[in-house]
């Protein structure tokens, strides 16, 4: 019977009334006729007529139910101001999308270059580059896709943000001899008839809208409202990377920078695009307005050569006509990325897949095996400090335990900054230890211990800190432990030894995992006092964690490393729970 | 003390011990004067002479003792100065009180008489163990002290502090920290945030632990891991997630509902805060709630009480102490939290720790140390109060005092 | 997932209202509030002294001091994410500031039309100088990351070169450096033989970072390693470093205002510029009176008045003249400058682009070294 029975705590001792509900739950289940009941052949009834079945059904419903109402709203509080957040923030570990919507016209072109036989990708890679570069330089979101790469590989970044100001170069270059042949063309006002189209004609409002959707992208602001232009349809479709270009100008410039359309001079997008549009179009047929500027520039195109933009951007940078950035580029275009993982092992993600990182960047998994190893020793020493201690308090009468608890908690009531600073007043090599063992002495003057700014400093600062945790749940575990056993024990025959090793401490088990688990788990997360008196070789994977968050703003590697080592705490609290048991918790 | 002794050891043994003492003293005085082999020897000569001469000739106790520590007191003042004065002191003390300690058979009097000798040092050795711990625990603290009186701005035992001169003391970090605004704002902040946070996770979580504890919880592991979870993301990863959510709510509290600005940034550390104390309340109650004999609860509703009155006056007072312990735990940790409050929290609710934090980063003042000071001298008056009103409570229902 | 949060909220109104009986509805904000964020400490008393108060006075205006310019950067942008800015004017080091303006976190700021002139009619942009080295970012002061050492534990032959630090011989003894490679690769070059206007372009090569480290490796076992302004000051008082690198106005103070047997070292000091940026995405009227404070803050009689509080050198030339005493102790400012003529004869400047670029790659390659 007893396999119905819940796991819940309150089905530890003597039978109670909920294992009786649960047998008669079990008895209703089963189709062998009751002993005694209302119908011998129906179902067995409760006492209000509804079936017995059903009706203890409900109770247990209703019973869960009670649990879970008592149980919601914390819940509710604790998964969304907590989980939720914390999901967020471990999502950044994979997301990756600020290179497609930065680079939207990029991406696509760029997957299709094969960069293994060390060439520059072609021409179109570098056009969309350009379009999307500006774009990006408008928005000021270069410089962060700049950051970004520069993760992967060191001088992106820089490359970047100096790009931004000379992208303006090739439209410049254009623009002169276009000027030469038509002031107009430098104007705001003929542009904007130009795209526009005549009065009433037919707009390319699909255009607009896609524009606007890739803007979206790129600024991340709403960019909602009425901008009072589309490029005409005549145009759109005689010169699709002019009218392209326009409307990404005409969006940005009216909703973003709130000034008037036809009194701002277009970017200088516009002239490349233009240039490379009439290489190929026909304007004969065109009968919108400033028709003439059109017919004149088509006449005179021989003068104007096809932009090159792989030129151009060799001229802005001697960077961009090697082919390691458009690699990088081209690696970490994936909207959700292994790449921050990969780093968080030291690894690296190339090219050419995963690789490790080069020997003299790995430190990774050797400061997360040395937090996992630290936080042993910790909690190894809170245990063996603590243990006699709570054995102590428990076995003292209530009045003197009482007192000496005072002691425990009076650390514990003094802030962590305060012990920390404490412990480095104490271990260091003119400190207070070593002001003593040299005074008293037994060391000499100058060699005085070295004690502090390593793993010792470390190891001894957290210990201290960390002790409460662990004496409070033994003791509270040890006060149960009825004494009567130990006595039992002594007089049956056993020895001191035999009596605490087979009789106490096994029941005292529980306190320590307790303990344990406790200390275990805040020290892997701690990282202000490592950070004080670690030194090098005392620091945890938290520091590092805080350094990639506060410092070099690489949140996705900060994210990567917070959730192996979420992983690994809860990989713990598992195995903790299926050995011990996490009611067994207690803390005092 | 009119029970007789029952076992006065002989003289030798006493002289013996106390010979052991002596070579032990011996050997730290030896060796910080040159030679640790003349002062062992020495050490236990005098003191196995000391200790059968005062056994043989049985003289007054309090008189003896006296005599001892002048004496010791005289020779370390001779051999170190002043501080060789207090050294002198409390070895003075020591040895006086463990000569007639052991000679007179004090140190069996509490224990059983049937326990054997190897029992009886075991005994002591473990005592004396424990007592190392306690010092381990307590020495940061009582280092803090003196440095708080510090004249100079620095963690630093000065020589004029050393020499106790008091041109090396001064009440100046205290002044700073009672006449300093920023001090005085972030007490008052840690005091309004810590114990309202604290109500908050007692609260819900008292609540949770309860239904958890009943027995037909779905999901039940899922759920604790999910509560326990605040104790087990690092702390820096919650800050920075915690922001975000924060800063949405106190958006919307801002803009939505129009509430004052300084007001809604309490709330949003006092809610973080109470998260972050969740898992401890959690953890303790629900072990409370173990042995929580839940016949009662049913005999309570079986006699007609409702379920709130049940739970005020039969189930909470039992699982007080659980609640209490929880509180204090989610107490510390709003009163110690420096990484989320520095996140989430603005200028205006600047805590405590927080104002330790910068302290520490910016300038050196053991002004940090005279608030430390402060908060431990209030502690002990608080924690002392507790004990005597829980010895007078005893007393008045009739208890003995364990 | 709407329900809850409709219902978080209702249960957080009532403990809300509940908390406090004080009326808590109040205006939106108050109109002339502003929240000032720096480092705390002697650095914002300075600040308190010789710009917001006098502001206040002129206009009302009410400030308030958050010292949370060490996680600057990291709150910024989560601000910027959540669209929650909370702070008017931020005080971050240059680093920073490119940083911010890289990520789109700080407002550009026009020197010509947006700052004071100076006196004699000189453009913000000229009196500044080089010193605006990004777009967002309006210099204050100019400090340095230089050495002091113990004068009681230096024998006879006090050091005048940087490349004691790296003379165990001469000066045993620990030293404490900063737990991070910027200034530490470049004195390390500098001691090994690279001539100064060539650091970077070694440094920006894989054998010049293992120079560079070679080179501290040497002393790796002497060096405490600091990561707080306030460390070094204390370990030089404890006596528990014989020489250590700290920012200057941290060494005046224990020279002069503490009187430690402590001097300062000024070769090869590397300066660095500390000042204001703007976050972007301001409400107009915040916006509007961020500038107006920046505009009263970063004029050149009061770049020169904050020199009375802290010994950092004005970020404008023509505060120079300016400098006074110091406010308490009444001794001249100017011997304690770090760009006093006698102090800067040998000096680097921090190099923002170079670090820019390659300060992940070598910070991980100075931690692995570090751990190793």
């Amino acid at each position: 019977m007893s396999t119905v029975s819940g796991t819940g705590p309150g089905t530890a001792d003597a039978p109670s009334p909920d294992d009786a509900l649960h047998e008669a739950a079990a008895l209703a289940d089963r189709d062998t006729p009751p002993r005694h009941g209302a119908a011998p052949d129906g179902p067995v009834l409760a006492a209000d007529g509804t079936p017995l079945k059903r009706s203890l059904a409900r109770a247990l419903r209703l019973q869960k139910t009670r649990a879970l109402m008592l149980i919601a709203p914390l819940l509710i509080f604790v998964l969304i101001s907590f989980i939720v957040p914390i999901a967020q923030m471990l999502w950044r570990s994979v997301e990756n999308d600020i290179v497609s919507n930065t680079l939207p016209m990029t991406v696509p072109e760029l997957a299709q270059w094969d960069a293994s036989d060390g060439g520059l990708p072609p021409e179109p890679v570098f056009r969309a580059m350009y379009y999307d570069m500006f774009l990006a330089a408008e928005a000021k979101k270069h410089t962060r896709l700049g950051t970004r790469l520069n993760y992967e590989q060191t001088g992106i970044s820089s490359l970047f943000r100096q790009s931004g100001r000379k992208l303006d170069d090739l439209g410049k270059d254009i623009l002169k001899p276009l000027r030469a042949l038509d002031g107009d063309w430098a104007q705001a006002a003929p542009w904007f008839e130009l795209m526009s189209g005549a009065d009433g004609a037919a707009k390319d409002t699909a255009a607009l809208e896609a524009q606007r959707d890739r803007l979206r992208r790129v600024t991340e602001s709403p960019l909602a409202g009425e901008i009072g232009f589309a490029p005409s349809s005549e145009i759109s479709a005689l010169l699709p990377l002019t009218a392209q270009a326009y409307t990404d100008f005409a969006i940005f410039t009216v909703l973003e920078d709130g000034k008037d359309l036809a009194k701002t001079k277009p970017w200088e997008t516009v002239y490349p695009a233009l240039i490379e549009d009439m290489q190929t179009a026909d304007v004969a047929g065109y009968g919108g307005p400033r028709a003439g500027m059109l017919q004149a520039l088509r006449a005179g195109i021989a003068e104007f050569p096809p932009p090159s933009y792989s030129a151009a951007f060799a001229d802005i940078d001697a960077d961009w006509a090697a082919p390691q950035v458009w690699q990088t580029i081209q690696t970490h275009a994936r909207t959700v990325t292994p790449g921050y993982f990969l780093n968080a092992v030291d690894m690296q993600l190339t090219p050419d897949g995963a690789a490790a990182q080069p020997e003299s960047k790995q430190i990774l998994v050797k400061l997360f095996g040395r937090t996992l190893v630290m936080s042993l020793i910790i909690m190894g020493s809170c245990i063996l400090l603590g243990y006699p201690i709570a054995y102590l308090l428990a076995n003292l009468p209530m009045r003197t335990a009482n007192v000496l608890l005072i002691l425990v908690l009076l650390p514990f009531w003094t802030s962590l900054l305060v012990r920390t600073s404490a412990w480095k007043v104490m271990l260091q090599q003119q400190g207070v230890i070593n002001d003593t063992l040299v005074w008293l002495g037994l060391v000499a003057d100058e060699s005085r211990l070295v004690m502090i700014n390593n793993q010792f400093g470390t190891i001894v600062a957290m210990t201290h800190i960390l002790l409460p945790f662990m004496i409070l749940p033994m003791y509270s575990v040890m006060q149960t432990i009825p004494p009567s056993y130990v006595r039992a024990a002594k007089s049956l025959g056993a020895t001191n030894w035999t009596t605490f090793w087979r009789v106490y401490f096994p029941q005292s088990v529980p306190g320590i995992g307790a303990g344990s688990i406790l200390v275990f788990i805040l020290a892997i997360g701690y990282y202000i006092t490592p950070e004080i008196v670690g030194g090098t070789k005392g620091v945890f994977i938290s520091n590092r964690i805080a350094y990639h968050i506060s410092s070099s703003l690489n949140w996705g590697l900060a994210a990567a490393l917070g959730t192996i080592l979420l992983a690994v705490v809860l990989l713990l609290y598992w195995c903790y729970d299926k050995i011990v048991g996490i009611d067994n918790v207690k803390l005092g | 003390m009119s029970i007789a002794l029952a076992h006065k050891p002989g003289t030798q043994f006493t002289t013996a011990v106390t010979a052991a003492f002596g070579a032990f003293a011996g050997l730290l005085v030896g060796t910080s004067q040159g030679s640790a082999l003349i002062g062992i020897v020495l050490g236990a000569v005098a003191l196995g002479a000391l200790a059968w001469a005062l056994m043989t000739f049985d003289l007054p106790e309090r008189m003896a003792r006296w005599a001892i520590l002048a004496v010791v007191a005289a020779l370390g003042l001779l051999i170190g100065g002043i501080a060789g004065l207090f050294v002198g002191l409390i070895f003075g003390w020591f040895f006086g009180w463990l000569i007639y300690w052991i000679g007179s058979g004090r140190y069996r009097m509490k224990l059983a008489p049937y326990l054997t000798p190897g029992q009886v040092l075991w005994h002591y050795t473990f005592r004396v163990i424990c007592g190392a711990i306690f010092v381990f625990l307590i020495t940061p603290i009582l280092v803090v002290m003196p440095l708080s009186f510090n004249a100079e701005d620095f963690f630093t035992f000065t020589p004029e502090m050393l020499r106790f001169d008091p041109e090396g003391y001064s009440l100046k970090h205290y002044r700073d920290f009672f006449t300093n605004n920023e001090w005085q704002r972030s007490f008052k902040n840690s005091l309004i945030i810590a114990p309202i946070a604290t109500v908050i996770s007692v609260s819900l979580g008292t609540l949770a632990a309860i239904g958890l504890s009943q027995s037909h919880v779905p999901f039940r592991r899922a759920i604790m891991a999910i509560l326990i979870s605040p104790m087990i993301v690092p702390l820096i990863i919650s800050a920075t997630g915690m922001f975000f959510f924060y800063s949405q709510i106190g958006n919307w509290m801002e803009g939505t509902l129009g509430l004052n600005k300084t007001f809604v940034g309490y709330v949003k550390v006092v809610l973080a805060h109470a998260v972050l104390g969740i898992p401890f309340v959690i953890i303790t109650v629900t072990a409370t709630l173990v042995g929580f004999d839940r016949s009662l609860t049913r005999a309570a509703a079986n006699m007609g009480a409702d379920p709130v009155r049940t739970f005020f006056k039969v189930q909470m007072p039992l699982i007080l102490p659980g609640v209490i312990s929880g509180g204090l735990f989610a107490f510390i940790t709003s009163f110690d939290e420096v990484v989320v409050v520095l996140f989430v929290g603005s200028a205006s609710q600047k805590t405590l720790p927080w104002q330790m934090f910068t302290g520490l980063r910016e300038q050196i003042s053991p002004t940090i140390l005279a608030v430390a000071t402060i908060l431990v001298a209030i502690s002990i008056a608080l924690l002392t109060t507790v004990e005597l009103l829980r010895r007078r409570s005893e007393r008045l229902r009739g208890m003995s005092p364990g | 997932m709407e329900s809850n949060q409709m219902k978080l909220k209702t249960i957080m109104l009532t403990t809300a209202a509940a908390m406090i009986a004080a009326p808590a509805f109040a205006g939106s904000h108050m109109a002339s509030e502003m929240t000032i964020v720096s480092w705390g400490g002697a650095y914002s008393k300075s600040q308190l002294k010789a710009y917001h108060e006098p502001y206040s006075e002129m206009t009302g205006t009410t400030i308030l001091n958050d010292d949370s310019s060490a996680e600057a950067v990291a709150k910024l942008r989560a601000m910027n994410e959540a669209g929650n800015i909370t702070w008017d004017v931020v005080d971050v080091v240059a680093a920073d500031a490119i940083r911010l303006c890289d990520e789109g976190l700080a407002m550009e700021i026009d020197p010509d039309t947006q700052l004071a002139a100076a006196p004699d009619g000189t453009s913000a942009a000229d009196d500044f100088g080089d010193l605006l080295v990004s777009d967002c970012f309006i210099p204050q002061i100019v400090y340095s990351t230089t050495f002091g050492y113990r004068t009681d534990l230096v024998g006879d032959t006090p050091p005048t070169s940087v490349c004691a630090v790296f003379d165990t011989e001469a000066y045993p003894g620990k030293r404490s450096l900063e737990k991070r490679p910027i200034n530490n690769m470049e004195w390390a070059l500098m001691c090994d033989g690279v001539a100064k206007e060539d650091v970077y372009d070694v440094l920006a090569t894989d054998e010049g970072q293992d120079q560079a480290l070679a080179k501290l490796a040497t002393i790796k076992d002497d060096v405490v390693w600091w990561s707080a302004g306030a460390d070094t000051p204390q370990l030089l008082a404890d006596g528990e470093v014989v020489m250590g690198s700290t920012y200057n106005g941290r060494l005046f103070s224990v020279i002069e205002e503490q009187n430690q047997p402590v001097a300062m070292l000024w070769d090869a000091q590397v300066f660095d510029l500390d000042g204001w940026i703007i976050p972007a995405g301001l409400s107009p009227e915040r916006e509007a009176r961020a500038l107006d404070y920046i505009m009263f803050a970063t004029d050149t009689q009061r770049l020169a008045d904050q020199a009375k509080y802290i010994s950092y050198g004005p970020a404008r030339m023509s505060s120079a003249p300016l400098v006074g005493q110091h406010a308490d102790l009444g001794i001249d400012m100017a011997p304690h400058m770090p760009t006093d003529p006698e102090n800067a004869k040998n000096t680097l400047l921090y190099n923002y682009e170079f670090w820019a670029d390659y300060r992940d790659d070598i910070d991980a390659k100075f931690q692995a070294w570090l751990a190793q």
